[in-house]
């Protein structure tokens, strides 16, 4: 093997057939209002734990569905629970429901 | 797949291409990583096909490495174009034929500026003025050296001495197709077939008894981008484009890869050895790699020209197996002499990637 | 004697305005290019957002031509159309002649071409079809299958296929492809409830009323998912399956998907008939290449020509709803025409040159 000074760039494309998707199927199964996300990022903007470290649970469902899990998994624990998220989704996403769904395929 | 939606689409973009009196304008890269193929080019157009093709010694770089790595300002550029117009109307001709796909690029940009922003080519008619005394004229047809060989596509199929199929099984060849970005990305219709599905090298593929796969990452660039590979720091950046590419074509099982491009031969062919010490991977059969040819190298070996004639001693993953594929005699012992009996030497053979 | 006026094109708008202007009391004449009524509503078998039978609307409208003894002229192959005073001559192919006292333009859309968007491979990669053919599977009564023969297991949907894209020309929004995506998602998982849909969009466009609910419908009953990413390129795999590569906008990173069958929501782009109506009768086209209305919020109906006049998509997308109401409108006008009512001299509050939009 021969030590070029650089590498195979890792490919940042999401590879959907790849990528495993179960946690988001899990967290679907037990809490439907999952699927009623629609990224509009109000729960993000409220959210506590949002305003002092990278938490954004806007970001998290879309990274579940998409299968993409690591960032998820090693953030998901930052939520403090407060419940503001569930007070602003205009879509009535069982926020509170979704991130124990979440956290219970992550420890 | 429906071959007839591509020939729809085919039909859609045709262009013109000039049937003699060519202005010749060498690559920068090519002429020195392949300098057989341009060659070769001119042992076609001159000897097979009789035409009038004309190279002038004072042509110089079209400035477009330099233009894409962020090195040369526009206007330079324009101004260095133009004087290759100069050169060219001086010699009396108004075909421009260049090598290089980047070049046919260059060429063909500058004329969509002028013809948009007519101040910039009297600007730039002014600068070369200045600097050098020359004038020119706008040339009649541009088309790339691949336009070229595509439009005799038939002729030289008609001369040839061997067909793009494997002698053992009588099969076509499975080929891949590369087409350098510039050909026809910018401009879709200065390109035979478009952007989406150029046909260029396929037409000459089809011609010449060889059968093309269509593979996901077709369209993706071979990763040159310039500034990416000229940087060591992005080559990792540059390396994966090829990686992708070798991946997604791998599942075809092609038997070769042809391209009309001057960096994608390059680095289509010498990123198989990198990958293969980098990950331990080949591609293609025995570990010897998927080998890699200009069109003008496959031009020349049907038409029975000698594989070490078209330079193909330079390329990393070795033609040999090829050449056995479609019958095509070799001699093993002249692969590494040079014109003129000097001696090429004869280059490692790598750790991973099988050469000849 | 009944003034006359004559319908050209028997789709949605043709046929209502006609019904409506026989209840009014003119001698309708309707003319159709081809053997029936009902254009384009032929071809759909249920509707947005209701998700009632198409053939119902057809129903409703004939019996409105029937009702109003409306005289339909199918396979009218119009040749030349001359204005002498106020009188018009329309002259067909066949060599017969209609007067009337005014015009109605009801010429409506042809679906854009799917091949024009040729990075998406529609007619070249077998498993990439268009919404239109869907429907036709769902009219039929035919199975959803692959080109293979098999079920497929994941459908793309991708929306915005020759419309909002300078790339076909066609800078607009066609306003009905969101949600027939939406109501042709839902269609597919009542058939096929193991298969996965994507929709690939890039602004969800749930403008009308109820359309919404059957947004929210399809996410949270029957679990369709929404990508924000316009498709750059579809290409086939080689298993025939289709790979897309999509930027996942809401992620911030490129997507690849193989999806077993690709359905393009092909937009709605002015008619062949309305090139050829509008250039025998010296209408205007706006710069979407429909027709330009005398007034975009006021005068809608009202043509550049004295006593023709426009209904339905002949002008800009619609949807039924709103094509149906427009051609009521459109009957209105012409009665106000005909009885001697100035359409178009009222006074608006302000003179301000309008901005060249349409």
């Amino acid at each position: 093997m021969v030590d070029f000074g650089y590498k195979i760039a890792k490919d940042r494309q999401i590879d959907f057939d790849k990528n495993d998707r179960s946690i988001a199927q899990y967290v679907r199964k037990h809490e439907p209002t999952f699927n009623l996300c629609i990224s509009c990022g109000t729960c993000a903007a409220t959210c506590t734990a949002r305003q002092f470290t990278d938490f954004s649970l806007r970001k998290y469902i879309l990274l579940l569905r998409r299968g993409e899990n690591k960032e998820v998994i090693e953030n998901i624990h930052k939520c403090m629970l407060c419940g503001k998220c569930q007070l602003v989704c205009p879509m009535g996403v069982n926020t509170r429901g979704v991130i124990y769904r979440i956290m219970e395929m992550c420890i | 797949m429906n071959i007839d939606g591509k020939i729809a689409i085919w039909k859609d973009y045709q262009k013109h291409i000039a049937a003699d009196k060519y202005f010749y304008v060498r690559s920068c890269v090519r002429q020195n990583f392949f300098p057989g193929s341009e060659t070769t080019f001119l042992r076609i157009l001159r000897e097979e096909l009789g035409k009038d093709v004309y190279e002038h010694p004072c042509h110089t770089t079209c400035t477009g490495i330099g233009y894409h790595g962020d090195i040369v300002p526009l206007d330079t550029m324009m101004t260095v174009v133009a004087r290759q117009f100069a050169l060219m109307t001086e010699a009396g001709y108004e075909n421009l034929v260049p090598s290089c796909i980047t070049s046919f690029g260059i060429y063909t940009e500058v004329l969509d500026t002028w013809h948009h922003f007519p101040e910039t080519e009297a600007r730039v008619r002014e600068y070369l003025k200045k600097a050098t005394g020359r004038e020119f004229k706008i040339p009649a047809n541009i088309a790339h050296a691949s336009d070229v060989v595509y439009k005799f596509r038939n002729e030289i199929s008609a001369k040839a001495k061997y067909k793009l199929v494997n002698q053992h099984t009588g099969k076509p060849l499975k080929v891949v197709e590369h087409i350098g970005c510039h050909y026809s990305k910018m401009f879709p219709d200065k390109g035979i077939g478009g952007a989406e599905y150029p046909y260029v090298l396929i037409g000459m593929v089809n011609d010449w008894g060889g059968e093309i796969v269509d593979y996901p990452e077709r369209r993706h660039c071979c990763g040159f981008g310039f500034r990416q590979y000229l940087v060591q720091a992005n080559r990792g950046y540059s390396i994966a484009c090829s990686h992708k590419k070798f991946e997604s074509m791998q599942p075809y099982k092609p038997d070769m890869i042809i391209t009309n491009c001057p960096g994608c031969p390059m680095f289509l062919d010498k990123w198989q050895y990198a990958i293969a010490e980098m990950e331990g991977k080949t591609y293609g059969e025995n570990g010897q790699g998927i080998p890699v040819f200009t069109y003008e190298e496959v031009a020349g070996l049907i038409l029975g020209y000698n594989p070490w004639d078209l330079g193909l001693q330079t390329h990393q993953v070795s033609c040999e197996p090829l050449l056995d594929k479609i019958g095509i005699p070799y001699n093993a012992a002249e692969k590494y002499d040079g014109v003129n009996g000097i001696k090429l030497g004869k280059p490692e053979k790598p750790a991973v990637l099988q050469c000849v | 004697m009944k003034k006359k006026v004559i319908v050209i094109g028997g789709g949605i708008a043709g046929m209502e305005s006609s019904a409506h202007l026989a209840a009014l009391g003119y001698e309708v004449t309707l003319l159709e290019k081809s053997d029936k009524l009902g254009g384009h509503l032929l071809n759909w078998e249920k509707l947005f957002p209701t998700m009632r039978m198409g053939k119902d609307v057809v129903t409703f409208l004939n019996e409105g031509i029937e009702k109003g003894k409306v005289h339909v002229v199918c396979n009218a192959n119009i040749t030349s159309a001359i204005q002498k005073n106020n009188q018009f001559s329309v002259f067909l192919e066949n060599n017969t002649t209609y007067l009337a006292d005014a015009i109605l333009v009801t010429t409506g859309y042809d679906l854009f071409d799917a091949r024009r968007k040729e990075e998406y491979g529609y007619g070249i990669y077998n498993n990439v079809i268009t919404s239109a053919e869907l429907e036709g599977i769902f009219l039929n009564g035919f199975q959803i299958v692959t080109a293979e023969g098999n079920a497929p297991k994941r459908i793309g949907i991708v929306h915005c296929v020759g419309s909002r894209d300078e790339k076909t020309g066609n800078t607009y929004c066609s306003k009905v492809c969101c949600v027939t995506a939406v109501k042709q998602s839902i269609e597919i998982k009542e058939r096929l409830p193991d298969a996965e849909v994507y929709c690939f969009y890039m602004d969800m466009r749930m403008f009308g009323m109820h359309f919404e609910a059957l947004y929210r419908e399809a996410q949270e009953k029957w679990g369709v998912n929404f990508i924000r990413g316009r498709l750059s390129e579809a290409c086939e795999n080689i298993d025939g399956s289709v790979l897309v590569k999509v930027e996942d906008t809401l992620a911030g990173k490129p997507l690849k998907m193989s999806v077993d069958l690709l359905v393009l929501m092909v937009g709605i782009e002015p008619s062949a008939g309305t090139k050829q109506v509008g250039k025998m009768l010296n209408l205007q086209f706006g710069v979407n290449r429909f027709f330009k209305t005398a007034d975009q919020h006021t005068l809608t109906n009202v043509s550049n020509v004295k006593g023709v006049f426009f209904a339905g998509t002949c002008t800009g997308p619609k949807t039924i709803t709103n094509t149906i109401t427009d051609a009521r409108a459109a009957a209105s006008t012409i009665a106000n025409y005909l009885s001697g009512h100035e359409i178009d001299d009222r006074i608006m509050a302000s003179d301000i040159q309008l901005v060249a939009l349409w």
